[in-house]
């Protein structure tokens, strides 16, 4: 083209950005890769390889590795191998490390973006301004962290060997993710990139042999669910990283149920972006194009859902439509264009039948003017409006360049829009009025909320969802704890810690304790009264020699779902403030206090532990209760220091309605132990006290009744503990579940978790020494009771 | 004193009238409604301001293209209190012919007849452009209105408004009292611009708004709303004299408000950017800003400006570069 005709026209022209070192890198290779593992490059055993294709020109890259079990075990074994020496490294020499890396991938930016961008399609401009320089500062942010492992957190210890599985949508910066606090925190790393997208792993691996990483510390293996899933099999694995779908999450959590790997699940999501009249609109816009035409809308927390109030929606609509227009989409690498290509032909094929079904079901459709291109898998941005809850469009995920509008009339409405998914991974608030802001952002159901922005990232925030977007949050501080475990010392053994019965008196015993008095059998307990069970069933509580002492109600599923109901009415105990819970919770143990010579009584009738033991059992329950009414109002969240101009708020929020299965040992403190850090976060409680001692529970009603806890606060169901267990696990509407009973038993809670991605706590059958106030008290229970969610506000007049 | 030749010269330059292929600005009825509830999110707007330009990219051929045509939009000027004929006629004649003919020639670009879109300059050197400016089309620009603080009475105003109109000067780049833009006293901010408008009669007013002393860009945007409605041609950033100048932050902030006033009024409003405009690659920016954010319409002399003296010699350096495939320097270009 002539320059006085461009002169004219004031076109744009291509911009290609240069191939040609990711090429010689390619070439170099070969354009065949093998497995990293233990530092060599490895042949896979059964030396098959898959093409990796890049989508926005079709043209085969490489040659990939298709890794099997057989490979698996290898690199399992070599992380294995390397991890003492590892550990043994210590923080600040790790450290050194995590910073060698960071500065490597700086000073190999441009190679990286460029073949990231070939590899996966995404528009150059985003893998060189955006996905890199966020792979960067995640080294260095966790460099920092390797660094203070010793200091600041020196009550965890590292897991071990950890697999981790990450997905296509950012091939490097999810591989950072995974691999940048695990290796910083001492374990040792099994690795599969996604199979559309090995490339920027395997130049990682090169990175790694550079820097003089030891052998073994993070092995990358590629290929496809095969590899994945014998990953997640292996038993020298301790625990499962993983980001992708929520179908996949669920065949992973349901996979490991049962075998105490850790899990961290990072899943979908159909995040709201709610803009409400008094929003720069002009600046909404631009949210919409960041928030679901980055990355082709192929993000799990795209605001792909957009909320807006309806006395602006016209008019916003109309913005948007008009940027749309102005959207440019081609060759990955084309410097000047906002949209690449889809991944693969599959993904494409899923976006093109989701949206056929919105026009299908009535929705409007709207499309920008202009013809994407021919050759590569594109797809144009798309905004639905006339959109329902109800259609296919508003509930799944699609994963592509797809808007979907809806309008509501007040704040409420907006809210229950936002929540009305079974995802929680992020949120979008647009709105000029900070009260409004901060109003809202708590009430959605999302691990992290934006305030007039969206998709932005830093290593010093955690991510990660509620509900079924997963759990276990990366980035942060408490994005390591997904990567360390808390010390145990001698708190936990095979056999039960409970102090040992007081030698029995000779003589015989009465069949029944009794003798006359005036019953008082206990109901169950919810919504702040006593209420007759369902089936009207009781059964006997037996003293060691065998004499009834009480009878407790026989509680099945229609008492758990009365219960559950009542917990989620119970709206009043996570609205009051620290103190005001603080005050309970003192309330408890000063009513606890007065009637102490009668609990311990109780304990000593149903275990006969000496009387010694039962006044402690009580005493260290009252203390139990100053702990959490201590931490009560002081048990909080961080300000995190993120992307300039930016208050990043670290809010630990309760899971909900939390089920609790208390241990059988320990009667009064076993359920004070669980129960009171789980409320002290502000969740409701459906508790089943011990099976066989239950009597301390239901001998609390009064006292609970003469604290002031709220009605719904503490929910109480006795009964069988593994037929409670599986109504309470496979409950939709329980958000989480703490279990401490059998093997068998924590497997079926994990299993049935999966379902709903029910947050868990099971103790696999293992015994917890409860009276053990340095490892069952504190800090670690109230960060299980709690999730973390990050509200972005940035700032400036 | 002026000579008969130069008189006759005036005469010619205050009846060309602009050509403009969009129907100028009226004005309309002062509306508070249309701007009170503005509220510019700053952050966002940085952010979009940030990311503008490196989501396009301009290349090659299309480099020099735009910087061709980024040429045709500079307000070549000169605003300094030691301005004197000589250095006057210089910038004239640069405004001319502002690129090396040679170069020209290679870009074949030589018969396109290529100039910048005005010389600015002080009242007092009006003459002296106008004379200088003979045969071409380039209009003369004149700041005025007590220019660059705009601390004098306002009859003062429209009188030296109407003395630069007499003596030739077919655009005039006012500036706003800013004591009204801090009061938010949007009602005589509009007396005021609207009577300086009626006394530039044909001239076209460029409306300096000087936004490096508004403390935020809600009221930049309300500073904005109050010129169009008050009938300016273009709103203008800066006087080039505040410690802050234009920036393609508030540049976003002013030219969405022009975008919405078409809207309401179907009147385009032009857009000036000035002061620390110096690198091609900045003039670059701010045309994709245009083209992004209003179209192509915001590409011509008629709709856009940049109010610059040293862009033009990084653009020479620049083209030249286009042409040999080596770095240029600026002594090797004709100075203005």
């Amino acid at each position: 083209m002539k320059i006085k005709e461009i002169f004219e026209s004031m076109e744009y022209g291509p911009a290609p950005e240069s191939a040609n070192a990711a090429n010689e890198f390619l070439d170099k290779h070969k354009r065949k890769f093998q497995l990293y593992i233990d530092g060599k490059w490895t042949k896979p055993v059964e030396s098959k390889y898959f093409d990796s294709i890049s989508p926005s020109t079709e043209q085969q890259l490489a040659q990939i590795a298709d890794a099997t079990a057989k490979d698996v075990d290898k690199a399992v074994a070599a992380a294995k191998g390397a991890l003492a020496d590892w550990v043994a490294l210590g923080a600040h020499k790790r450290a050194r490390y995590l910073y060698a890396i960071a500065r490597q991938i700086q000073k190999h930016s441009r190679l990286f973006a460029v073949l990231e961008s070939m590899d996966n399609g995404k528009p150059i401009r985003e893998t060189r301004d955006i996905d890199i320089p966020l792979v960067a500062r995640h080294f260095y942010h966790h460099a920092g962290w390797a660094q203070l492992r010793d200091s600041d957190l020196k009550d965890y210890e590292e897991i071990g060997v950890v697999g981790q599985i990450i997905p296509w949508n950012f091939p490097l910066l999810m591989l950072a993710w995974k691999i940048a606090p695990a290796i910083a925190m001492g374990n040792t790393v099994v690795l599969k990139p996604a199979e559309f997208t090995s490339l920027t792993a395997l130049l990682f691996a090169e990175i790694c042999d550079q820097i003089g990483l030891p052998k073994g510390v993070v092995n990358i293996i590629t290929g496809d669910a095969k590899a994945g899933s014998a990953l997640v099999d292996h038993k020298d694995v301790k625990k499962i990283a993983f980001t992708g779908s929520t179908d996949v999450g669920k065949i992973i959590r349901r996979a490991t149920a049962g075998s105490g790997k850790k899990l961290s699940l990072e899943l979908g999501g159909k995040s709201p972006f709610i803009v409400f009249e008094d929003a720069d609109l002009d600046s909404v816009v631009e949210g919409v194009v960041d928030a679901i035409w980055f990355n082709q809308g192929q993000v799990c927390c795209a605001g792909s859902r957009l909320l807006v109030e309806e006395s602006v929606a016209d008019k916003l609509y109309k913005k948007i439509r008009a940027r749309m227009e102005k959207l440019r989409i081609g060759t990955s690498l084309d410097k000047g264009i906002d949209i690449g290509a889809i991944v693969a032909p599959v993904q494409l094929k899923t976006i093109e039948d989701l949206v056929a079904k919105g026009v299908e079901e009535g929705s409007t459709l709207w499309q920008p003017s202009w013809a994407c291109p021919k050759d590569g898998y594109f797809y144009p941005p798309t905004m639905f409006t006339d959109v329902s809850p109800s259609s296919s469009i508003a509930q799944v995920e699609i994963f592509g360049p797809v808007l979907v509008a809806m309008t509501f009339r007040t704040h409420t409405e907006a809210v229950k829009l936002a929540n009305n998914t079974i995802y929680g991974l992020a949120a979008s608030i647009w709105t000029e009025n900070i009260n409004l802001a901060l109003d809202i952002a708590p009430q959605v159901n999302a691990g992290t909320v934006w305030i007039n922005c969206t998709n932005v990232f830093d290593a010093a925030s955690g991510f990660g969802g509620y509900r079924e977007s997963g759990y276990g949050r990366e980035g942060g501080r408490e994005g390591l704890i997904e990567y360390l475990k808390p010390k145990v010392g001698n708190s936990l053994s095979k056999k039960s810690f409970y102090p040992a019965p007081a030698a029995s008196k000779n003589g015989k015993a009465n069949k029944t304790a009794l003798n006359g008095s005036i019953d008082r059998t206990a109901k169950m307990y919810y919504g702040g009264k006593q209420a007759r069970p369902d089936g009207g069933y009781s059964s006997s509580v037996m003293s060691p020699a065998g004499q009834l002492i009480g009878e407790v109600s026989k509680g099945n599923r229609k008492d758990i779902r009365n219960a559950v109901e009542a917990a989620h009415a119970g709206k009043k105990w996570p609205s009051m403030t620290g103190h005001k819970k603080a005050q309970v919770l003192y309330y408890l143990a000063e009513n606890l206090e007065a009637r102490k010579s009668e609990f311990a009584a109780r304990i000593k009738a149903m275990t006969n532990v000496s009387d010694k033991d039962a006044n402690w059992e009580v005493e260290e329950s009252i203390k139990r209760l100053f702990t959490y009414a201590a931490y009560a109002d002081k048990y909080d969240g961080r300000v995190h220091h993120t992307t300039h101009m930016n208050v990043t708020l670290a809010m630990p929020e309760p899971i909900g309605v939390l089920a609790i299965l208390c241990p059988d040992d320990f009667p009064l403190l076993g359920f004070i132990s669980t129960v009171i850090p789980a409320i002290t976060m502000g969740n409701r409680v459906v508790v089943v006290p011990s099976e066989k001692y239950p009597l301390s529970a239901t001998d609390l009603y009064q006292v609970l009744e003469t604290s002031d806890v709220p009605p719904g606060t503490i929910n109480i169901v006795t009964g069988g503990k593994d037929e409670l267990a599986d109504v309470l696990s496979k409950h939709d509407d329980v958000e989480g579940i703490w279990y401490f009973g059998s093997a068998e038993g924590s497997k079926m809670v994990e299993l049935n978790s999966a379902e709903n991605m029910k947050r868990t706590w099971v103790n696999y059958g293992q015994f917890r020494d409860w009276g053990n106030e340095q490892y069952s008290a504190g800090e670690d229970l109230l960060r299980r009771a709690s999730e973390i969610k990050n509200i972005w506000i940035p700032y400036g007049a | 004193m002026a000579t008969k030749r130069l008189k006759k010269l005036i005469r010619t330059a205050r009846s060309s009238v602009l050509q403009h292929q969009h129907k100028r600005n009226e004005g309309i009825p002062f509306d508070a409604e249309c701007f009170q509830s503005i509220n510019i999110n700053k952050s966002a707007v940085e952010r979009r301001a940030a990311t503008v330009g490196k989501r396009r990219s301009v290349k090659k051929q299309w480099q020099a293209a735009w910087l061709l045509r980024a040429i045709s939009l500079i307000d070549l000027t000169t605003l300094s209190g030691d301005d004197t004929p000589s250095n006057v006629i210089r910038l004239c004649a640069k405004a001319k012919s502002p690129v090396r003919q040679d170069l020209l020639e290679k870009l074949e670009m030589q018969n396109h007849g290529l100039t910048v879109g005005a010389v600015c300059v002080y009242h007092n050197l009006i003459p002296t452009a106008v004379q200088s400016l003979e045969g071409s089309n380039i209009p003369i620009a004149a700041v005025s209105t007590g220019f660059p603080a705009g601390k004098i009475p306002l009859k003062e105003k429209l009188k030296q408004i109407e003395l630069s109109v007499n003596a030739g000067a077919k655009e005039i780049d006012i500036v706003v009292s800013r004591d009204l833009v801090l009061q938010a006293d949007w009602k005589a901010l509009y007396k005021e611009v609207k009577a300086c408008r009626e006394a530039c009669g044909d001239a076209h007013m460029k409306t300096i708004l000087a936004t490096g002393q508004i403390p935020t860009y809600s009221k930049v945007a309300r500073a904005s709303w109050v010129s169009m409605m008050a009938g300016s041609d273009f709103i203008k950033t800066s006087t080039g004299k505040e410690s802050v100048n234009a920036t393609i932050a508030v540049s976003l902030v002013m030219i969405r408000c022009i975008r919405e006033y078409e809207e309401l009024t179907g009147y385009k409003v032009g857009f000036k950017p000035a002061g620390g405009i110096r690198k091609a690659k900045d003039a670059i920016n701010w045309l994709v800003l245009m083209k992004e954010e209003l179209g192509d319409d915001w590409l011509k002399p008629d709709l856009f400006r940049f109010g610059a003296s040293s862009l033009l010699g990084d653009i020479e350096r620049q083209l030249e570069h286009f042409v040999t495939g080596r770095y240029s320097a600026s002594f090797r270009h004709p100075m203005a």
